[in-house]
């Protein structure tokens, strides 16, 4: 075994040549097809711009290939510089102190210039500590907006609703016009309850959506959430609201021209680009106007970098630079323009529109609008809750229940409430 | 007549190797699994409590859980019962022809090369409820599909696609097996004035009884421990839980879910439950098997 290591060992040196004295950082990603193509360009343009550190960018699979692949490295103690992280990990993540190296202590640490005020507080508000001290880096963040195809408005003679009581009003004169279904939705743990709660600034769990502390408590089943979900059942059986899976499953409804509006995420942009053979526009996240007259800014999915423990120190100085590399305004730019993700500093998205792409791309920019617009709330900077993973399935189930008429909104959500109640003391009590 | 071989070591050094396997890959996993449904650990192993049967109970106190036993159930006989009789009846079909058997024989046994993860999401595309061409169809005779609401078409979609790869398999083990059977007794048979479906069920069948047997612990493993791939590309266990297999739920627990204490518990009640069905397979059916 030793004898084969050294033997690869010899030969990998032998190919690597030029990159024998620079100090090699693994980073794990889960961003395949063009995305993937693109890390990879990034990290290229990093290990050109200097000669200490070469940076390699191995793909493992989707999000949650990445994360076990890396936890089962880390047991084995084989894990990677960096590993990028869906954001239902966080929670994991965060309660593995000795297994993780918050990014504002390793920047401390390695004297690297960086300061939290350069990014968007919204973006990285989801991965901050209760101190307001950023634990991972965001790489790829997004949040729902409502895409809605042009011709069928025009043909109906209406605009893009701004609040649930228009999605209504709209959604039936786009019945009445000949359209099959008024809106679907894609991720509807996501958008219609996490994201509705911080749109409305309601708690979705105790201890500030678990920020505080780990003994914290669902609190989606309130009367704003309620109403919702049963207006959304309602609208289910009359045609307004047609459910189409877990995912983004829903999205092929809205491509085939059966669903006028689709509620998806921002990064879902590209895909709508590619797959709409119609005339489209993006408007923000609808909200209750009943419940709200400002709408909060709503809260973000997709993915951070987490930096492991049990590197060197040559390799941390690495990761730094190549952390502040990442959050410089023209890779920032760059990597928003074209993957459609979150810009995740003020500066990029200056930049971006300085550069005039919002304006080429109309649309483009609602979703950071939608999140810059107001300063975020205890109940919108987002959620830390453990076995996340499950509470959504959870979640999942309990809304399908109302979707098919088998159980009331007030049913299922407290069922959800109580179900999901027992995963986070099971957390809670394994990260003791 | 006893036999007994004057070497008392070399049978046991032949066993070795696949013993040492068997250890390897089987018992030493399995133990794992063991110890781990006693603990509850987080997903980075930094701390490990041991909470005795704390996993246990908690399953078997969730309705959650029943409610998959009954799931996996459901899928795993209707997998292994349409699995086998649609290869069944096709085998009986190939046997027949003459010309061109090769081209059937052949054409039937590809799906068994597609990864299940790749059909599931081959039927996955056919049944989308607003793109796929069978749903479109079964819309246009009235039948309304849309198998992200409707937990019992979502039960026949993974069914289906579960079944399919699997015809192959069992369409190969029967077409060797009638094959196999003399034509001297079919003839004799229709001499005797049998008609085609007596001599089916009352020499060929029975005849077939070895494979069918083999084939039946085979096709319920398979759906028992093989299918989560299929479940997880189609519906990924929903609506509701109305396909949430128990082997599903130990892939999403343990490797989605990162609770390896609750993984590992389902894992050890799964082993049980499997072990339980093959005596009693062995014990019970296999009397009635014909040598």
């Amino acid at each position: 075994m030793r004898k084969l290591a050294l033997v690869s060992m010899v030969a990998g040196l032998a190919a690597s040549g030029s990159a024998l004295s620079a100090t090699q950082i693994e980073w794990w990603h889960a961003m395949g097809g063009a995305n993937g193509e693109k890390v990879d360009e990034i990290a290229a343009a990093f290990n050109a711009s200097q000669d200490a550190y070469q940076v390699k960018p191995v793909f493992k699979g989707n999000y949650t290939e990445t994360m076990t692949s890396a936890i089962a490295a880390f047991r084995a103690k084989q894990q990677p510089a960096i590993v990028q992280v869906f954001e239902v990990g966080t929670a994991s993540m965060m309660a593995a102190e000795g297994a993780v190296y918050p990014v504002y202590k390793l920047m401390a640490d390695t004297k690297q210039p960086f300061n939290q005020e350069d990014y968007l507080s919204a973006v990285t508000g989801y991965y901050t500590d209760k101190d307001g001290n950023m634990l991972s880096m965001p790489f790829n963040s997004s949040t729902p907006v409502l895409y809605y195809n042009k011709e069928l408005f025009a043909k109906a003679g209406v605009t893009a609703p701004k609040t649930w009581q228009e999605v209504e009003t709209v959604s039936q004169k786009l019945l009445d016009s000949g359209v099959k279904c008024g809106f679907t939705t894609s991720w509807q743990s996501w958008v219609q309850l996490e994201n509705f709660s911080a749109r409305h600034n309601l708690p979705f769990a105790s201890q500030a959506n678990g920020f505080a502390g780990m003994d914290t408590e669902l609190k989606f089943n309130g009367p704003a959430q309620v109403a919702h979900i049963e207006k959304m059942s309602e609208w289910q059986q009359n045609g307004i609201f047609s459910y189409g899976g877990r995912r983004s499953d829903s999205a092929s409804k809205f491509y085939s021209q059966e669903c006028a509006m689709h509620m998806e995420s921002s990064a879902g942009y590209a895909g709508v680009k590619r797959n709409a053979q119609f005339d489209f526009g993006v408007s923000e996240l609808p909200y209750d106007s009943n419940v709200i007259k400002t709408p909060q800014n709503t809260i973000i999915g997709g993915a951070s970098l987490w930096v492991l423990q049990g590197k060197s120190q040559a390799e941390y100085q690495g990761v730094a630079s190549f952390l502040s590399f990442l959050s410089r305004a023209d890779v920032q730019a760059d990597w928003h323009q074209f993957s459609g993700y979150l810009p995740i500093t003020t500066a990029a998205y200056e930049l971006t529109k300085q550069q005039g792409f919002y304006d080429a791309n109309p649309g483009t920019d609602v979703a950071v609008k939608q999140m810059t617009s107001v300063a975020p709330t205890e109940n919108s900077k987002g959620l830390r809750l453990g076995n996340a993973v499950q509470i959504r399935d959870i979640i999942n189930e309990e809304l399908e229940a109302v979707w098919s008429g088998k159980k009331t909104a007030q049913v299922a959500l407290d069922a959800a409430v109580e179900r999901g109640n027992v995963q986070l003391r099971k957390f809670e009590k394994a990260n003791q | 007549m006893s036999v007994y071989f004057p070497q008392k070591y070399l049978p046991y050094l032949l066993l070795l190797p696949q013993l040492l396997v068997t250890a390897v890959f089987f018992l030493w996993p399995a133990g794992q699994a063991v110890e781990q449904a006693f603990y509850q650990e987080d997903a980075f192993g930094l701390s490990r409590e041991f909470v005795g049967l704390d996993n246990f109970i908690e399953l078997f106190t969730s309705p959650e859980y029943f409610a998959s036993l009954l799931t996996t159930m459901v899928f795993s006989f209707s997998v292994a019962f349409l699995g086998l009789a649609v290869a069944l009846w096709l085998a009986v079909m190939a046997d027949r022809v003459i010309r061109g058997a090769m081209v059937y024989q052949t054409l039937l046994i590809w799906p068994y090369a597609v990864a299940p993860a790749l059909a599931g999401v081959l039927w996955w595309i056919l049944f989308d409820p607003s793109m796929g061409p069978v749903a479109l169809a079964l819309d246009a005779i009235g039948l309304d599909w849309n198998h992200f609401v409707n937990g019992d078409q979502a039960m026949i979609l993974v069914v289906i696609s579960a079944t399919w790869k699997q015809i192959s398999y069992n369409f190969l083990f029967f077409l060797a097996g009638l094959q196999a059977i003399p034509r001297s007794l079919l003839e004799a048979a229709a001499i005797d004035g049998a008609g085609p479906s007596k001599r089916f069920w009352g020499i060929v069948f029975p005849l077939l009884s070895p494979t069918t047997f083999f084939l039946l612990v085979v096709n319920l493993v398979y759906a028992f421990f093989d299918t989560f791939g299929v479940i997880d590309a189609t519906t990924q266990g929903g609506p509701g839980q109305s396909t949430t297999t128990m082997v599903y739920k130990v892939f999403n627990d343990g490797f989605v879910g990162l609770d390896l204490g609750s993984s590992a518990a389902q894992s050890v009640v799964l082993m049980v439950i499997v072990a339980l069905m093959t005596v009693i397979q062995f014990r019970y059916i296999e009397r009635k098997v014909q040598y």
